[in-house]
């Protein structure tokens, strides 16, 4: 089973390095959909041999809550406001992926002490979770469309739910509460938010909401 | 008798490497539908070219004579070390592969300089464009072998290879894909093909690799087009020895398999020649950064072990 | 039983969406309160709280404090909200700084919203259980994002996606350091706080520190710590001032509940002197930038939303040091409550009289409308911890403890800020206050003798009774009551 884990937690890996050195909002919400299979497939990667049947129903709900249901509010809300790239973020995309390097190292040497509390299977786990958080946070700091924000945010959801899969057989209510904040993000923040945004005002460029400053 | 073998090899590069520009223009020929150039069209440009005389500008000097003749001596050079099929090169030694990428680097450079030596600011856009995108696939070439040497525990390229798919699969086996990966994306960069670079185009702004060869005439093109043919010889066997993973043990054989690999791979230039567009020049570097980004992300993979 | 304090709001705001009258829909909302703070009453007096470990929910001294302060003030607000609602609900309202017209969003969502408010902040108070807790804080910031949104212009628009944002994000942070304490406990896996404080010894250290680490960012974030806290200005200056009033008052202080939760696991673990450090660092660090960004204000509801930062760093400041500055840290946040909840009520009406955010506008409130006026300034010197009235007790407790603890650089640097603070507020009040009338926009209310409605005199009046009772004396079974409640964090 370890061999399937990290063949999973490397295309994780990879799929941060894509969401970091892209600009289409398309190809943005594609590699999410990749990032929810992939973390799905994980929770039962780390599972014992007997399957139990909540990490099944765990593993489903991830699949269609990250995989299915949130991608298609995205790309609903994309085809709505009309928006197909981002526009020239804070952090050009080349040194966005370079950031990515160096986040990446950062994350390995701050789980190497921390390791042996953890039985999990595999040594990758920590890191990936932390480089896939960290990468979320780059994403919500230096876009500048409120869609990709959001991204971003979900994508940190998704590394926070990497760590807890690392719990999730012990204690998968946890995890379940970390879905159940994915579902809430999904109804307020894009079904409501971003619209109004849209419709008040007729662009989401985040950096343009900046009137109330001191 | 492995000297001799290696040997062999090495006669077998000089004499076939030609053949692979042929094998790529029939490739993207078919995929255009038309008929193309013959096989050997490649050494009847040779041979045509070094019974052509040369002129010489006066504004140049020896720099300008040394760029292909350097360029062919380091070609020849890297031959002679880089393995084939499990069989080691006929120089092999710990840290070889550092010798083979600063071997092309001084190439690189003598290029470069015989370029810029002839007083035109056009090829001085081609000196730059080429070495802005060298500087990161160079660094992509030695991570990526720093990657299989720590993944193999060996230090000479040619024990690299031979342990490739020989000793521990599973600490190397995901990594290898994204090496292969990578290192296809350096030999596209490093043989300007596209999408970095479009080979055969006559419009001089949209030259990268040309601009830099275009004042050399007769023996001197003969040098560099067949010092080319080498480079690309040399970065098919660095790809086949990490993606073809058929090793039978015996030299009779494995020799043919890897040649057949080699060509494969030019095969496959050939299509991602013929399916994509070239990037726009803002958005090479970018490509190069995520082989980069690929192969750092290897290289932690395999540190975890380790550290 | 216990659970009653959540259900109550939670049942009368899901009938406020099918009421169809509006009177009823306020009724509900002023009955919701009314029992609501009943309940605690009930809940308080007989300690219906007892809680074993394993309980998902159960009233301590913490949380039984933050509870009747959320409770009080939610009262004393909803007696302004409803004459509120009565003047403004469904006309069109001209806006103070770019002068448009624009409505405000269905009054039905807004008294919903508020219950619904209520009911979750409980919620918050009572959970034993740290994911429970999480959830709950979760869910304060959902449903506090239609009530910042109340007004419907694009400056609230700007105000709730930031405050949407970045509070999500803090809101993962500290589901990360949830999971880091589960991690901690790697055989427990048990979230109740109660286990976690029994077991403290068990846990292990790097995972508890990480853990606290996360959880301080996470929910520091809801409660405006610095740097955290760009949200807060700016959804304090444009939500309408009774929600401002319970932003501060009462969702600032479940944040800090939050943290003290898990401030008391590391304290079980014998671990203090670190969590310590970290409050302590925040807190000063909440004060400094309140203070650098008080200076230069114009707006005065901004003032007010970089004084409730201040008065978090503070109180996180006391947590942090703890001993006799923990209890002060308790009667701080009861102070504060009172004393910013009605501060903002003030301003919101000041905001109607004057028709401006801006300083240079609003002259000679104390002769214009001198109800307004003299509260305003008693407010100000409530706020900045000026004698009789009650934030000097708590300040000075602060102090005498930090002292106590022989820490004199922060003693000198907590009292530096305070008078910097106090300084930059003082120009700012007493210019509105005294001053004579620069320009037309004040002679024009003059002229328009507007004055301040009885739904605004009588729940300013109450709180300010409140704050000048509790600086003048301290009942004895409060005073206990505020150090039972410090005791679980170290404090005495």
């Amino acid at each position: 089973m370890t061999i399937w884990t990290d063949i999973i937690i490397l295309g994780l890996v990879l799929t941060n390095f894509r969401l970091l050195a892209t600009s289409r909002l398309g190809a943005v919400i594609q590699t999410t959909i990749f990032q929810a299979i992939a973390l799905s497939a994980l929770i039962l990667a780390l599972a014992g041999k007997p399957l139990p049947v909540r990490l099944i129903l765990l593993s489903l709900i991830t699949l269609t809550v990250k995989g299915v249901i949130l991608p298609w509010l995205l790309k609903r809300a994309m085809r709505e406001i009309d928006v197909r790239r981002d526009i020239m973020p804070i952090v050009g995309y080349s040194a966005s992926v370079l950031i990515g390097i160096v986040l990446l190292g950062l994350s390995f040497l701050i789980f190497m002490p921390l390791n042996e509390a953890i039985k999990s299977e595999s040594v990758f786990l920590l890191p990936a979770a932390l480089f896939t958080i960290l990468t979320g946070l780059m994403m919500i700091i230096s876009r500048k469309k409120a869609l990709t924000q959001i991204v971003g945010y979900l994508v940190m959801e998704n590394g926070v739910y990497c760590f807890g899969a690392a719990l999730a057989v012990y204690e998968p209510m946890l995890v379940e509460m970390g879905v159940l904040l994915d579902v809430f993000v999904a109804v307020f923040v894009m079904g409501i938010t971003i619209y109004q945004i849209s419709r008040e005002f007729d662009h989401i460029d985040t950096d343009r909401l900046s009137e109330l400053k001191d | 008798m492995n000297i001799l073998i290696s040997i062999l090899h090495i006669l077998l590069a000089l004499i076939l490497s030609p053949l692979l520009f042929g094998v790529i223009n029939r490739t993207k020929a078919r995929f255009a539908g038309r008929k193309g150039q013959p096989l050997l069209q490649s050494y009847y440009d040779l041979i045509k070219l070094l019974r052509k005389g040369s002129v010489y500008s006066t504004t140049t000097t020896w720099v300008f004579r040394l760029g292909p003749v350097a360029g062919l001596g380091a070609a020849l050079l890297c031959i002679m070390i880089i393995p084939s099929g499990g069989i080691s090169g006929l120089f092999s030694f710990s840290g070889d592969f550092i010798l083979m990428i600063y071997l092309m680097g001084v190439a690189r450079f003598l290029t470069v300089t015989a370029a810029m030596d002839t007083g035109s600011a056009f090829e001085g856009m081609g000196a730059s464009r080429e070495l802005q995108f060298s500087v990161i696939a160079e660094i992509v070439l030695l991570l990526g072998m720093s990657v299989l040497a720590i993944g193999t525990g060996e230090t000479g390229i040619s024990r690299i290879y031979a342990d490739v798919w020989g000793s521990d699969v599973s600490l190397l086996g995901p990594v290898i894909f994204i090496v292969a990966f990578a290192f296809m994306i350096v030999l596209l960069t490093e043989n300007s093909r596209i999408p970095v670079d479009d080979p055969n185009t006559h419009l001089e702004l949209t030259m990268i690799h040309e601009v830099m060869v275009l004042d050399h005439g007769g023996i001197d093109l003969a040098f560099i087009e067949y010092g080319a043919s080498l480079k690309l010889w040399i970065f098919c066997e660095l790809m086949t020895g990490i993606a073809i993973p058929l090793r039978t043990g015996q030299p009779f054989y494995d020799i043919p398999i890897n040649v057949i690999g080699i060509f494969i791979v030019a095969v496959l230039v050939g299509i991602i020649e013929s399916s994509m567009a070239r990037l726009k020049l803002l958005n090479v570097p970018q490509l190069l950064i995520t082989a980069l980004s690929l192969t750092v992300a290897a290289l932690f993979w395999l540190l975890r072990g380790i550290l | 039983m216990i659970i009653s304090v959540f259900l109550i709001p939670f049942i009368l705001g899901i009938l406020v969406f099918i009421t169809p009258w509006k009177g009823a829909r306020r009724g509900l909302l002023f009955a919701g309160a009314l029992l609501h703070m009943a309940m605690t009453a009930i809940l308080g007096v007989f300690r219906m709280g007892t809680y074993q470990a394993g309980d998902w929910v159960g009233l301590d001294s913490q949380g039984l404090l933050f509870l009747a302060i959320t409770t009080v003030l939610f009262f004393i607000v909803v007696l302004y909200t409803i004459g509120y609602l009565f003047r403004d609900s469904d006309i069109h309202v001209m806006d103070s700084v770019e002068g448009f017209l624009f409505r405000n969003e269905p009054e039905t969502a807004f008294i919903s919203c508020l219950l619904f408010f209520l009911s979750t902040m409980s919620l918050v108070c009572i959970s034993r259980h740290m994911g429970l807790l999480w959830v709950a804080v979760e869910a304060t910031t959902l449903v506090s994002a239609p009530l910042i949104k109340f007004h419907r212009h694009h400056r609230s628009l700007e105000a709730t996606w930031k405050y949407l944002l970045i509070c999500s994000v803090g809101i993962a942070i500290a589901l990360l350091g949830n999971y880091f304490l589960a991690f901690a406990g790697h055989d427990l896996a048990h979230m109740n706080i109660d286990t976690l404080i029994d077991n403290a010894g068990h846990l292990n250290r790097t995972w508890l520190k990480a853990a606290f680490c996360m959880l301080l960012v996470g929910y520091g974030t809801k409660m405006g710590l610095a740097p955290m806290h760009t949200w807060l200005p700016d959804a304090h200056s444009e939500a309408p001032s009774m929600v401002s009033a319970l932003l501060s008052g009462a969702l600032l202080n479940c944040a800090f509940l939050g943290i003290l939760r898990v401030h008391s696991i590391l304290t079980a673990a014998e671990m203090a002197a670190f969590s310590g450090e970290l409050l302590v660092f925040f807190g000063m660090l909440s004060m400094a930038f309140a203070a650098v960004f008080m200076i230069r204000q114009n707006d005065y509801k901004r003032m007010l939303a970089y004084s409730s930062i201040e008065h978090m760093g503070i109180m996180a400041l006391g947590a942090g040091v703890g001993g006799l500055a923990g209890t002060g840290a308790m009667l701080h946040a009861v102070n504060h409550s009172i004393s910013k909840g009605m501060l903002f009520l003030i301003s919101g009406q000041l905001l109607f009289i004057y028709g401006s955010k801006n300083i240079d506008d609003v002259r000679h409130i104390l002769k214009t409308t001198p109800l307004a006026g003299l509260l305003w300034v008693s407010g100000f010197l409530a706020i900045t911890g000026t004698p009789p009235f009650g934030m000097f007790l708590s300040e000075m407790t602060i102090l005498k403890g930090i002292i106590d603890s022989g820490r004199w650089a922060l003693a000198a640097g907590y009292l530096l800020i305070l008078s910097v603070i106090f300084i930059a507020m003082a120009r700012i009040i007493i210019s509105m206050s005294f001053g004579i009338p620069e320009n037309e926009k004040t002679a024009e209310s003059f002229a328009s003798g507007k004055k301040e409605p009885a739904w605004f005199r009588a729940p300013v009046l109450i709180m300010v009774s409140i704050i000048l009772c509790l600086g003048f004396y301290i009942p004895g079974p409060l005073w206990a009551f505020l150090e039972n409640a410090a005791v679980m964090m170290g404090g005495k």
